[in-house]
């Protein structure tokens, strides 16, 4: 990318979000944007009823990245569409917690008000971009309403602008294709155009929920990076939702690991990937091949992720940890201070600390 | 030099494209577009590219799921596409292949041991009869599920526990040849290390060679000797796994080893990127010349005339086969060289078992 247009855009940039704050009655009190405090999900089915999540806590402050890592099903999606307020209910259920932006909790807010959050204030880019993108519209058209409805703009600006983002975002040829329907792009460019609509309003919390799994590492690299740009160029707040540990550690400044719909790690990246403090996050590390290493042992973690309808008793990690104890089919452990800065949700991290 | 069990020689794989009310063939998919390669006795040969490069397409014409447009294969000094009828369904003992997704290779509505005991309905002469159900048991075993489990259905297990019956229906035949369509990719980490470490054990005990299709370049590193990169349909470069790994001199290899993110943040910003243009253009279509030239850093006008050929080029300590006019050694990632170090504290050798 060029200097000029980096500059253009973020004059353009800086211009919205003035008049965006000017008036917003969302103020983040020492750049910390969000607060999820102690949520818990649940899924009502047929079979029963799933703990997604179970008392899940987080901050995320201006300019920081989160990466949210866990294993598929562990309740990453869950909590993203809970903080977003795009969960399905029924079959889900919030039985519990706060999520506050900017101090405001978002779960009791009238629907109208939350509703007016959803793109200027948080925005997302979901999983599965194929299917989240409309198939009867043009591209550029999809872009261009999210200005219309939002900041009143007439036809003919509102597309000067969805052309300009989607240049901002590398679609070659912006121009001749903004009236190209979502099937007419490659699944890396389709992510783009997804990571283009959610930046559109230039939000202050962007989620991104998978959003480099299912292409290819060479366009990854090449969405990674512009995350990345984008982000330290509006000082968004980014929440990288991913199972990747390789994406992890290029991007993340602070990780939160979770294990069958709670937290059971958080630390900084670099301590994390030194020394796990979680016997999950330890196993984790040692079980995925590295690209640098020759003769390496793959250490798997044996067993299987629990049944969200039958969460062992104690700590929900128990049948698979080679840490465990009989106290830890009993008590459940709580995350915990297990070193300055560092927390974890396992009665014996001192010893997992130690090797 | 090592003896080869399986040998292709210039596979090629065209689908025809079909449009208008006539449904008239108005062009050709090059799925696969003249690969040639050997693979020998008891190794494994790693297949990585990138989405559509022709990498599935490849392992249904190794398993004869599929005729080749041309090309030949040689299994055991056995002409593969020329055989018939019973010479050909005694070859399919020895060629068998695991499916790329556990949720929608099995069938649903057949138990764990029909599905495993399948084959031994075509190859009847493998295991009598009445012997079937234990010989599925001991598969079941042998993949590490429990044999009690024989009456089951697939969606009574897991991801990775699905994964192991198809391995263990892919080993039934005791073949000599197991092809391996990304048999992990669709498994979380912790037991997608579970799947690698039974089939490398599989190996080590059945005397396999496998041919393991992924496009994980860190999972192929760790279970290949040998490694071909593909690209468009062909073969871009192909050699030991260190020669590729860390001697690349293709470079497309190169921008693929550069844009794996490495699980260590040390590294951050200190390795390099190349960062690749464009997208990859479409097989019906492909570039003229060098096929890589469209998105190729290094690329000269000679390359959008001139093929390059496969073959031996030099890599800065030897040679090995590469497809670039250009071709130049370059460290991209730096080997770190693990393998007399202890494995990590005790304990989980045990947690293998699911
Ligand atoms: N609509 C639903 N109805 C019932 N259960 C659901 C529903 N959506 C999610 N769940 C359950 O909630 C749990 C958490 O799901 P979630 O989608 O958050 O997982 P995830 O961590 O995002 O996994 P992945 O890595 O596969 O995307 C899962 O066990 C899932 O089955
Ligand atoms: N039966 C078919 N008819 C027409 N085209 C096909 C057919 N099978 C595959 N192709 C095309 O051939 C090309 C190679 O496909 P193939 O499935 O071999 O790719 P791949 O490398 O396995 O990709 P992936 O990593 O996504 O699995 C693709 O462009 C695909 O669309
Ligand atoms: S609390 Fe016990 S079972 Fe849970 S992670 Fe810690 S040691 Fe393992
Ligand atoms: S032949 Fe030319 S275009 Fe092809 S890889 Fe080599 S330098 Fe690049
Ligand atoms: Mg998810
Ligand atoms: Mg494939």
């Amino acid at each position: 990318m060029t200097t000029t247009e980096s500059s253009s855009v973020a004059a353009t940039r800086g211009e919205a979000r003035r008049q965006a704050t000017a008036d917003s009655v969302y103020k983040p009190k020492d750049g910390l944007l969000l607060e999820v405090d102690d949520l818990f999900v649940e899924f009502h089915t047929d079979d029963g009823v799933a703990k997604a999540i179970n008392g899940v806590s987080f901050d995320l402050y201006q300019g920081e990245t989160l990466a949210i890592l866990g294993e598929s099903g562990s309740g990453k999606s869950v909590t993203a569409q809970a903080v977003m307020g795009i969960l399905d209910m029924p079959p889900a259920r919030i039985t519990g917690g706060q999520v506050r932006y900017c101090g405001q909790d978002l779960l009791t807010m009238p629907d109208e008000q939350r509703r007016k959050t959803r793109g200027p204030e948080i925005s997302m880019v979901f999983q599965d971009a194929l299917s989240s993108l409309n198939p009867v519209f043009p591209v550029g058209w999809q872009i261009a309403e999210m200005f219309r409805q939002h900041r009143g703009m007439n036809k003919s600006d509102a597309f000067e602008r969805a052309i300009k983002l989607m240049q901002r975002v590398q679609i070659p040829a912006a121009k001749e294709r903004v009236k190209a329907y979502p099937h007419q792009f490659s699944g890396g460019m389709r992510q783009r155009i997804m990571i283009a609509m959610a930046i559109a309003l230039d939000p202050a919390v962007l989620i991104a929920d998978e959003p480099t799994t299912a292409l290819d590492v060479t366009v990854q690299a090449q969405i990674m990076g512009l995350l990345q740009e984008l982000q330290e160029e509006r000082q968004m707040g980014l929440i990288l939702i991913t199972h990747d540990l390789g994406v992890v550690a290029d991007v993340a400044d602070k990780i939160a690991v979770m294990y069958a719909g709670r937290i059971v790690e958080r630390a900084d990246v670099y301590d994390l990937y030194r020394q796990p403090a979680h016997p999950y996050t330890k196993g984790l590390l040692e079980s995925i091949p590295r690209l640098d290493l020759k003769g390496q042992n793959l250490a798997a973690i044996g067993g299987l992720p629990p049944n969200l309808m039958r969460i062992p008793p104690g700590c929900a990690f128990n049948p698979r940890c080679r840490y465990a104890q009989p106290l830890c089919t009993q008590d459940r452990p709580e995350l915990r201070e297990v070193l300055p800065s560092r927390e974890a949700a396992c009665h014996f991290s001192e010893e997992v600390l130690n090797g | 030099m090592a003896e080869a069990i399986l040998s292709a020689t210039d596979l090629v794989k065209h689908y025809p494209i079909r449009g208008g009310v006539l449904r008239r063939t108005v062009g050709q998919v090059k799925a696969v577009d003249g690969v040639s390669f050997e693979l020998y006795k008891g190794e494994t040969l790693g297949i990585v590219g990138e989405s559509g490069c022709g990498k599935s397409t490849l392992g249904r014409l190794l398993m004869r799921l599929e005729e080749p447009t041309s090309g030949s294969l040689i299994f055991d000094g056995v002409d593969v596409y020329k055989q018939r009828g019973r010479a050909m369904r005694k070859l399919r003992r020895d060629i068998q292949i695991v499916f790329q997704d556990p949720y929608t290779s099995l069938n649903p509505r057949k138990t764990v041991g029909d599905i495993i005991g399948e084959p031994f309905d075509i190859h009847p002469d493998v295991v009598p009869k009445q012997g079937r159900r234990r010989k599925v048991q001991e598969l079941l075993e042998l993949v590490g599920l429990s044999p009690e489990h024989i009456n089951r259905y697939p969606h009574q297990f897991s991801g990775g526990q699905r994964q192991r019956i198809g391995i263990a229906r892919g080993i039934a035949l005791n073949p000599k040849v197991l092809i391996c369509d990304e048999p992990v990719s669709a498994l979380d980490v912790s037991v997608q290390a579970q799947v690698v470490n039974l089939m490398e054990k599989l190996q080590d005990e059945l005397g396999l060679s496998y041919v393991f299709i992924a496009h994980d370049l860190s999972v192929v590193r760790h279970i290949s000797d040998r490694v071909g990169v593909m690209y468009l349909g062909k073969m871009a470069e192909i050699g030991d796994e260190d020669e590729v790994y860390s001697r690349p001199t293709h470079p497309y290899t190169q921008a693929l080893l550069s844009a794996v993110p490495v699980p260590d943040p040390t590294l951050r910003n200190k390795r390099e990127q190349i960062v690749l243009q464009g997208d990859v253009p479409s097989p019906a279509n492909p570039p003229s010349g060098c096929r890589f030239h469209t998105r190729c850093f290094k690329a000269q006008e000679k390359c959008k005339v001139d093929v390059p050929e496969l073959i031996l080029r030099p890599d800065g300590a030897g040679e090995h086969f590469s497809a670039c006019h250009f071709a130049a050694p370059r460290e991209i990632i730096e080997t770190i060289d693990v393998s007399g170090a202890a494995t990590p504290a005790g304990g989980w050798a045990a947690a293998e078992q699911v």
